[in-house]
């Protein structure tokens, strides 16, 4: 076996392959930029090499870089993980040239899987279904309204080069067809440079549904399915395996294929053949990934492999052992994408320091992978993805349930998240139904995500929290040395929880006698709720049961009464009062935020690259304003409406931080 | 005696009811409380005991002997937060829009003396018109046996002010000489001449609010510590605060029960420091990873921000924080952050409150506004607040430690007790450019040379060795363990004895 590898990635998937390269007896070498001095695959491989400045395009994707760190720390092979340059074969041409392994597939494989139109023509001939579509150049609009009446409507004309939703138009008829055709093609020279274009059917109520295989080059298995339909802008969101939709024939179907594909281009590693799925369960080719993907620890659950050994094994030569009738499916994992991005923001990226980062802890049922740890730094250059959270279970709600109780646990602060998100998806009755399609996410959240997206948690639950802890905090309070001898602090048993100003809950605890002595009776609205619960004072967490059900609250205190808490994504601001200061907070002035429509705040944390007016100016309604760049991407922040510009409040080249004021306007 | 009871009941019910329904209806309009509802919420349920409830002014004079209230607009007596004695008065806006009396004075001055016999702090919640014209010089007489008695308690009692309504002249200067003062927003304002003087004498069209509202003295002046959205809010967060604080300066600090270990240790503290010198980081983060169960009472959070003053408890007592902040003027000292700091430290000096100040200082701002504002004379506030300080000192320099602001920072000089560094720490005369271009000033010219001295100083002196050589620093700790260490050397220091020579007082430059 290997003595020592090198894995050029970073983040959590370098830890990843770190971990399996430990379980295996593999010393391992991590490689990292200037920003990531400090990184938690660093700290775990047995040696480092500093490879270059913090953008990826000087440091992690300089192959000269990574094949001098082998050389010097003689590393024997190298994984790649995903992203960066696990798919590019001029480093793996450069590794080959050094005699260094790439723990991967071979060059000829990645380059046939690389081509839109060429893995579909070698799709095609190896017996894999492709949707049905024109694989040629087509000549002109006429020409393409012709196979699309061939096809069939609605059809799909794509750009060969495409990506990222451009150069895409759906057409319903002949003229949608002939206009589609015109647009795709502009599109595609425009943004590719390169104006071939294609049509397939449209497939309706698409899925995305993926089979692992695994291959030496010559015995090649699939581990069954992994189902990604849960995506937003073609980012994956929530991955599962198995799908909720496919059925053992389908499931076998598919797995024949893609192992049909991979021996096709003798494929030797571990690998992924993307289906799309409509509702009648007919599946249809997309691509094939030549590398791990982000999502297969759901499929390591449900099979007990792992994956990376695999590749490892492989990549030394060692063969395949597993025949295709060992290959288990037991139970069921899901996976959750931990972003740092703000979902009441659009979704905009957040970086910056974890000021508080505690994860689950894993277990039989939860898995998480991750490449930050407490303290911690999501940087601006790299994907701002925090941790992948895996759970399992026996069947599919219990994988939910879990997933449910471990995103509750999860505590992030510092930066923003996405939890709230993935708690609302999770909440959906669609979800547990298992309807999913492509568009779920555009569906359910047509407008966006909002805090009204939130499942519909019950308050009583949180009034409930609220007040144990609120009578705790006062029994501690009472404590305090140096009172007056006789006249010591009483605490009371009635408790007014301030939902907000409209909405003022009475409460009363009592001790719940007949449980082991520490629980308490909670009485909301005339109905008694049995709590218990094992927080203290300057946790995170409050854990515990409310009429027996487990109940996970993330705990932030504001000040003598106020109580920050959110479960199942849902944040609730509450204050908890005597029934005394109850009645006097309801004579307080309710206060209305100041006015900030007369200012354009900075949405996202930043550099202005570029304010586009000046004092005195008047703006139109969509006038470009300012421009700032995060996360490498440039924002251009637009004027919402017409107006004077009044003052302007920072300068090109300087850092924003949210809701900076940039532009004060007349 | 079925009468007498009787005519108690009346007289009691009188004075309840204040300036009448209709007043106390127009209070709850403009979203104050009266002031018995403030004393209801600032005191624990039922533990009030009032005095001089029937006490009548004895003005005759402009037809004020028709019109008496009894208790005179100001409502007094002693109860306890948290089982624990204070003395209070309360205001009346109701009652002749609490204005001072003369024996509205007396009713103030008799519970101040009472809080001063038995060793309690006064509270004073503030909602008065002003002086009782009526009364004339009376009333005069009334504010200055107020202020005479403010003084004598300072350093005794602590003595805490809530303006929650206009606090206007001469009356501004008996909360100015307590130890706190908070405000209540949009509906108090302190100022010396108000908005219609103003206009007269300098002709500036100013509100009452932009004047001398809660936002200006908390962020602009620094007149007021804190600041409070409503009456509700002040009210209970008071509480907060007089939990942190001892009765009286023969008293220790108060101490309450903690589950947070006080050998916790941190690992994220070990990344907050970046590692480019230059890039600020949040202070706030360190004290309340550091502080018991993250709860910091931060004093003027608003004014001065690139100090860090505040309460926090260590294993359950007491302790004052003062922290430079990186996040704000790069956490240099500067006349109002020095004016906060020493404020806050002979505060905490007075009541026995150990102090911990964590550094991270790249010196005093410079500058024409800082010197002709006298810097040399209101840096030298803190200087002589930490060195006349005898409680005990525990400093931890997280990273910069420049010039004379490392000597002011509670250094080993100033009879710091004990002195941490992280390993971070940079304790030199400046940094290292800026030595190294008055060093070798004939060097300039050439960048490389510079350079190269710039990193031969930095390895000298950009560490905590030099100054741990010298037994400036008694010990280089890891940034997780500063809660452990904190900890246990506040343990070691409980019984800290040291004593300044005697004086009538010191002559700090005022």
């Amino acid at each position: 076996m290997f003595k020592k590898i090198l894995i050029a990635n970073r983040g959590e998937i370098a830890c990843r392959v770190i971990k399996t390269a430990h379980k295996m007896g593999i010393k391992t070498v991590a490689v990292f930029s200037e920003a990531d001095r400090e990184a938690l695959h660093v700290q775990m491989a047995d040696e480092a090499v500093f490879i270059g400045p913090a953008p990826s395009a000087q440091s992690y994707l300089v192959i000269d870089r990574i094949v001098q760190a082998c050389k010097d720390t003689g590393a024997e092979a190298v994984h790649p993980g995903y992203g960066f340059l696990s798919e590019n074969k001029l480093f793996q041409q450069a590794l080959a040239d050094n005699g260094i392994a790439f723990i991967g597939p071979d060059a000829h494989a990645i380059e046939a899987m690389g081509d839109k139109i060429t893995s579909k023509k070698l799709a095609a001939a190896a017996g894999v279904s492709t949707v049905p579509g024109y694989m040629g150049i087509i000549k002109d609009a006429e020409e393409a309204v012709k196979i699309a009446d061939d096809i069939g409507y609605p059809v799909m004309i794509k750009a060969s080069a495409g990506g990222g939703g451009k150069g895409m138009r759906v057409a319903w008829n002949a003229d949608e067809a002939r206009d589609g055709f015109e647009r795709a093609t502009s599109e595609a020279r425009s943004s590719f440079g390169d104006d071939r274009v294609f049509i397939e059917k449209f497939v309706d109520q698409p899925r995305h549904i993926e089979i692992q295989v695994l291959s030496d080059g010559e015995n090649c298995i699939f581990l069954n399915e992994r189902e990604c339909s849960i995506q937003r802008r073609h980012q994956k969101v929530i991955e599962e395996a198995p799908s909720p939709f496919l059925d053992d024939a389908t499931r076998k179907a598919m797995g024949e294929q893609a192992v049909a594909l991979s021996k096709a281009v003798q494929y030797k590693s571990a690998g992924t053949v993307e289906f799309i799925v409509d509702g009648q369960r007919n599946f249809y080719f997309l691509e094939m990934n030549t590398r791990l993907q982000v999502e297969h620890p759901v499929t390591e659950l449900i099979t007990g492999l792992d994956l990376v050994e695999w590749m490892i094994r492989i990549a030394y030569g060692e063969k395949l052992t597993l025949q295709q009738k060992d290959v288990q499916l037991n139970g069921w994992a899901m996976e959750s994408r931990i972003y740092a991005e703000d979902p009441y923001r659009n979704f905009l990226p957040s970086t910056g320091r974890l000021v508080h980062y505690q994860p689950p802890d894993e277990s039989d049922t939860v898995r998480v992978d991750t490449g930050v740890y407490d303290g911690g730094e999501i940087s601006m250059y790299y994907d701002p993805m925090i941790a992948k959270l895996v759970t399992y279970g026996p069947d599919r709600n219990s994988a939910i349930a879990a997933m449910r109780r471990a995103l509750d646990e999860f505590y992030i602060r510092g930066v923003s998240h996405n939890i709230p998100f993935l708690a609302s998806l999770l909440g959906k009755q669609r979800f547990v139904d298992g309807r999913l399609t492509t568009n779920f996410i555009a569906e359910e959240y047509p407008h966006g995500f909002n805090a009204a997206d939130l499942p519909p948690e019950d308050p009583t639950v949180l009034a409930c929290v609220a007040a144990v802890i609120h009578k705790q905090v006062q029994e501690r309070e009472a404590m305090i040395s140096g009172q007056m001898r006789g006249y010591e602090r009483e605490v009371g048993t009635e408790y007014v929880v301030r939902f907000s100003k409209e909405r003022y809950e009475p409460v009363s605890i009592a001790d719940d006698l007949d449980g082991d002595g520490w629980g308490s009776i909670v009485t909301v609205g005339g109905t008694e709720h049995k709590v218990a619960g094992d927080w203290t004072f300057g946790e995170f967490l409050w854990l515990g049961t409310v009429d027996d059900r487990d109940v996970v609250v993330q705990v932030d205190r504001k000040g003598s009464s106020g109580y920050v808490l959110s479960t199942q994504g849902a944040l609730a601001d509450l204050k908890v009062f005597s029934p005394q200061a109850a009645a006097y907070d309801q004579l307080m002035p309710v206060k209305l935020p100041p006015d900030m429509s007369k200012y354009l705040l900075s949405p996202m944390p930043g550099l202005l690259v570029s304010i586009d007016v000046a004092d005195g100016q008047e703006v139109k309604a969509g006038e470009k304003l300012a421009v700032i760049e995060a996360m490498k991407m440039e924002n251009v922040l637009r004027a919402e409406q017409d107006g004077t510009v009044k003052k302007i409040h920072a300068s090109a080249g300087g850092s924003l931080a949210v809701d900076q004021i940039i532009i004060e306007f007349a | 005696m079925y009468d007498i009871i009787q005519q108690l009941e009346n007289k009691r019910a009188a004075a309840r009811m204040g300036g009448g329904q209709r007043r106390i209806d127009a209070q709850h309009a403009k979203g104050k409380l009266t002031a018995r509802e403030r004393i209801d919420l600032l005191l624990d349920e039922g533990s009030f005991e009032e005095w001089d409830m029937f006490k009548e002014h004895r003005c005759t004079d402009f037809g004020m002997a028709d019109q008496k209230v009894p208790g005179d607009g100001v409502i007094t007596g002693y109860g306890t937060i948290n089982g624990r004695l204070v003395f209070v008065f309360s205001q009346d806006f109701t009652v002749f829009g609490g204005s001072l009396s003369e024996t509205h004075a007396q009713k103030i001055c008799k519970i101040m003396d009472q809080a001063m016999k038995v060793g309690a702090p006064v509270i004073g919640l503030n909602d008065s018109g002003g002086a009782r014209i009526q009364e004339g010089v009376d009333s005069l007489a009334g504010y200055a046996d107020v202020f005479q008695r403010n003084v004598m308690a300072s350093g005794v009692i602590p003595q805490i002010s809530v303006i929650m309504g206009p606090c206007a002249g001469g009356a501004v200067y008996s909360p100015a000489m307590t130890d706190f003062i908070a405000m209540v927003k949009d509906s108090s304002y302190m100022f010396v001449t108000g908005p219609d003087v103003v206009k007269t004498v300098t002709h500036e069209v100013v509100t009452a609010e932009e004047l001398g509202g809660a936002v200006t003295h908390s962020s602009k002046s620094g007149v007021s510590e804190l600041s409070f959205e409503n009456d509700v809010d002040a009210l209970l967060e008071i509480r907060r605060l007089v939990d942190f604080l001892p009765a009286n300066n023969k008293d220790k600090p108060p101490v309450r029960p903690t589950s947070d270990p006080a050998d916790r240790d941190d690992p994220s503290l070990d990344t907050l420091i970046p590692a480019n010198p230059n890039m600020p980081y949040d202070m706030k983060e360190l004290i309340l990873k550091v502080v018991d169960e993250a709860d910091f009472y931060e004093i003027a959070p608003d004014y001065a921000r690139n100090i860090i003053t505040g309460f926090g408890r260590m294993d359950g007592s007491t302790v004052g924080i003062v922290a430079n902040q990186p996040m704000v003027l790069a956490g240099c000292l500067d006349i109002d952050s020095s004016r906060k700091a020493a404020r806050f430290v002979r505060f905490c000096d007075a009541f026995n409150i150990p102090l911990i100040t964590f550094v991270d200082v790249p010196g005093f701002l410079p500058g024409t506004t800082q010197e002709y504002g006298g810097i040399i004379k209101h840096g030298a506030k803190l200087l002589y607040a930490y060195a006349e300080a005898t409680v005990p000192k525990v400093t931890v320099i997280t990273r910069k430690a420049y010039g004379g602001a490392y000597d002011v920072m509670a250094s080993k000089h100033l009879r710091g007790d004990v002195n941490f560094a992280w390993p971070q720490a940079e304790i030199a005369v400046m940094g290292p450019k800026g030595a190294v271009e008055i060093i070798f000033r004939q060097d300039i010219g050439d960048a490389e040379k510079i350079a190269e001295r710039t990193e031969e100083y930095r390895q000298k002196f950009a560490n905590p060795f030099v100054a741990g050589a010298r037994g400036f620093i008694d010990d280089v700790i890891m940034p997780h363990g500063t809660r452990r260490r904190i900890c246990r050397s506040l343990a070691m220091l409980r019984d800290k004895k040291l004593e300044n020579p005697w004086k009538k007082h010191g002559n700090i430059p005022l």
